[in-house]
């Protein structure tokens, strides 16, 4: 997201060592990394692993067990689709189809300009007012196609 | 004179634009130099009259709705500030139908208080529920739950009083209370409602479960996907720190009970007792074999009560007005009041808390006012995506966990999602395999692999390939994954695909559609990190 910093492992090593107190700290931790740059930089897996007492192996595996950590950074948006049952009973699918050819990348994936990254969810908890997305931690009710152009729009604008 | 609005900020609200009315509405007043507060309300549950605007007037609270910023210059003109007539006027909010007709136990100050402040919390009957609790011995507090009947929420519908006498009895050292606010079922919305609008009955049902087992530390397990939730919890739990509530000296009783919430990241299972456990000691969230159960090695090895949102901010009124009181509502083995969420292709979405024994109909029409594409309703999914799918033959089943199970669904955690005559059932069962692969925890082999061979069996049904051998085969591959799963998801996912062949074989019997691209990655090519 726009408010990422550039990777730095002394910053990095810094939030760790703030965290690596509590009990079951890793996902603190991690949430904490994610939120500062953005992404989980590789680099920080034998940091981590070291302030925890824990291996490599370990670290990684909890990373890549968790739908939202990434190693990868991803766009500068983050729009979170949900696909779930509730949704799809509003016709979410067909607002998905238009996102993902109107942004010319499918869900999971990150736009070349690297605008946006597509995300799909299973359940916002917006249940009442389907179909729903969540932009960057805003979360939208009866999200048509319009509706979806139009934050589009406005996050484009904004670049 | 001075005035009150309320404007909610529960976060479906604000989804549909509930902080862009506050912030109007402010600069309205500011610039007719009105002395009226705007209060930031939890969300009285209507969700299709949000942003639901409620004026405070002599014969009590005004609503209107659903308010956008454009009308709100003619609503002011037209005296929404002394409660007048308007298009958008609903009337006294206690007297829509929707609201009238509940039985709010639970949800007794959700959307009426301001969620943050304790003040309001204490001057609408909180924390009486603990003044009990201090005055009794733990074996009472527990013996108040069991008489109240009162079964886990989040779906398994386990007795709660029962989980807590377990803890009690086992000798340890260190006991936690861990309350599991990963709702992940769709069409589900009670737990961030409750966290959103009213946390500190949340607080203080933990608090009360600690005194109850002798625990001195408790930690809420939030889904991530509730970013507002967090928020406002957190927040409730940094005040009633500083009140005293929390921390060394709970309510200056000399007892220790600390707080704090935690985030998921993104995994359905970890919706699962032991896998949440796994999650909050910093490891993948993988299910642990039973026994030993939670209540007995739990959190870091220790005897753990975890319980569902809705299950403990329960606790502070059962333990307010006695076991009996709370068991006097609801029917059979049912006791007490379900929050039964309304959601999907339904016309009026939103929370009703009513005693248990509401048939489906009831729920869907009466307060649901029918489909919102005004289409027929063809079936509903209750309890989630591991929930069976209903023909509008079974509407009349009573929402009771014992007339669920008779009928192969469950109830769940409460969540009513209906589809109207456009839902290809053939599809959703594809969905619920999918899904299945998507979330499997990947410890055990039938939930594992048998989803993804689930989603290209029915590929197959669906592109009408040796159909009769293949239902038979998705038949066996059903009751693999029951019998052998290790935990729900693979041992209900059974349930959505069966129950769409029992009751909509038709869907499994059209000619093969031409081929359509789905949405988003393959599995095998999908790439997260």
């Amino acid at each position: 997201m726009g408010k990422a910093q550039e990777w730095d492992a002394e910053k990095a090593r810094s939030r760790i060592h703030e965290l690596a107190h509590l009990p079951g700290a890793l996902l603190p931790i991690l949430h904490a990394l994610q939120d500062d740059f953005g992404h989980i930089d590789k680099a920080a897996v034998p940091l981590i692993a070291d302030a925890l007492n824990l291996s490599h192996a370990e670290v990684h595996g909890v990373i890549t067990f968790y739908h939202d950590f990434r190693y990868n950074p991803r766009g500068k948006h983050i729009l979170k689709i949900c696909r779930a049952e509730s949704c799809q009973a509003m016709g979410c699918e067909s607002m998905i189809r238009h996102v993902e050819d109107r942004l010319g990348v499918r869900l999971g994936g990150t736009t070349d300009d690297q605008l946006f990254t597509l995300e799909p969810v299973y359940c916002l908890g917006n249940c009442a007012l389907s179909p729903a997305v969540m932009l960057d931690e805003k979360l939208y009710g009866r999200v048509s196609s319009d509706v979806a152009d139009s934050l589009i729009d406005n996050a484009q604008r904004h670049a | 004179m001075s005035g009150k609005i309320y404007v909610p900020r529960d976060a479906a609200a604000v989804s549909v634009g509930a902080d862009a009315v506050a912030r109007a509405l402010t600069r309205q007043i500011t610039s007719r130099r009105l002395d009226v507060s705007v209060i930031r309300n939890g969300s009285r549950g209507m969700f299709w009259l949000e942003p639901l605007v409620e004026v405070e007037t002599p014969s009590g609270r005004m609503a209107y709705g659903p308010v956008s910023v454009e009308a709100l210059e003619d609503l002011l003109s037209v005296g929404m500030l002394e409660g007048k007539p308007h298009a958008l006027c609903l009337g006294l909010t206690e007297e829509i139908p929707f609201l009238k007709k509940q039985e709010r136990l639970t949800f007794a100050r959700c959307g009426i208080t301001d969620p943050v402040s304790l003040s309001d919390y204490v001057g609408q009957g909180g924390y009486r529920g603990l003044e009990k609790a201090l005055r009794l011995m733990p074996e009472t507090i527990v013996q108040q739950v069991v008489t109240s009947g009162l079964r886990g929420r989040g779906g398994a519908g386990f007795p709660t009083g029962i989980k807590w006498r377990t803890v009690l009895e086992t000798e340890a050292d260190q006991k936690y209370i861990v309350c599991n606010a990963d709702e992940g079922d769709s069409g589900t919305y009670a737990d961030r409602m409750i966290m959103e609008g009213d946390p500190f009955v949340l607080i203080e049902g933990m608090t009360i479960a600690a005194l109850a087992v002798g625990a001195t530390s408790g930690y809420i397990y939030l889904r991530s996907e509730y970013p507002h939730a967090f928020r406002t919890v957190r927040r409730a739990i940094g005040i009633a720190y500083e009140k005293g509530y929390l921390g060394a000296d709970v309510a200056g009783s000399g007892k220790r009970f600390d707080l704090e919430v935690r985030l998921g990241a993104g995994a359905y299972i970890c919706g699962e007792e032991t896998s949440l456990l796994e999650s909050l000691e910093g490891k993948r969230g993988q299910i642990r074999f039973k026994p030993p159960l939670p209540a007995i090695k739990g959190l870091f090895g220790k005897p753990t009560v975890v319980n569902n949102v809705i299950s403990l901010a329960t606790v502070p009124i059962i333990l307010d007005k006695g076991g009996a009181f709370y068991r006097d509502f609801g029917m059979g083995k049912s006791r007490g009041t379900l929050t039964i969420q309304l959601a999907g292709n339904v016309k009026h979405g939103g929370l009703v808390e009513k005693a248990f024994g509401l048939t489906l109909r009831e729920a869907i029409y009466d307060f649901g006012g029918g489909t919102a594409s005004g289409r027929p309703l063809r079936a509903v999914q209750v309890g989630g995506p591991l929930g069976a799918y209903f023909p509008a033959s079974l509407l009349d089943t009573p929402l009771d966990y014992e007339a669920f199970a008779e009928r192969k669904g469950m109830l769940g955690h409460g969540g009513i999602v209906v589809f109207d005559d456009t839902v290809d059932l053939a599809r959703q069962a594809r969905f619920a395999m999918e899904f299945c692969a998507v979330e499997s925890c990947g410890k055990c082999t039938p939930c594992r692999i048998g989803s993804t061979r689930g989603v290209e069996v029915i590929d197959k049904i669906i592109a009408n390939e040796d159909r009769a051998k293949n239902l038979e085969l998705l038949g066996d591959l059903c009751e693999v994954l029951t019998d052998g799963s290790l935990c729900a998801l693979g041992g209900l996912i059974s349930f959505p695909v069966q129950s769409a062949i029992r009751h909509f074989p038709e869907d499994f019997a059209k000619p093969a559609p031409p081929p359509a691209r789905g949405i988003g990655q393959n599995q095998e090519t999908r790439s997260w990190h």
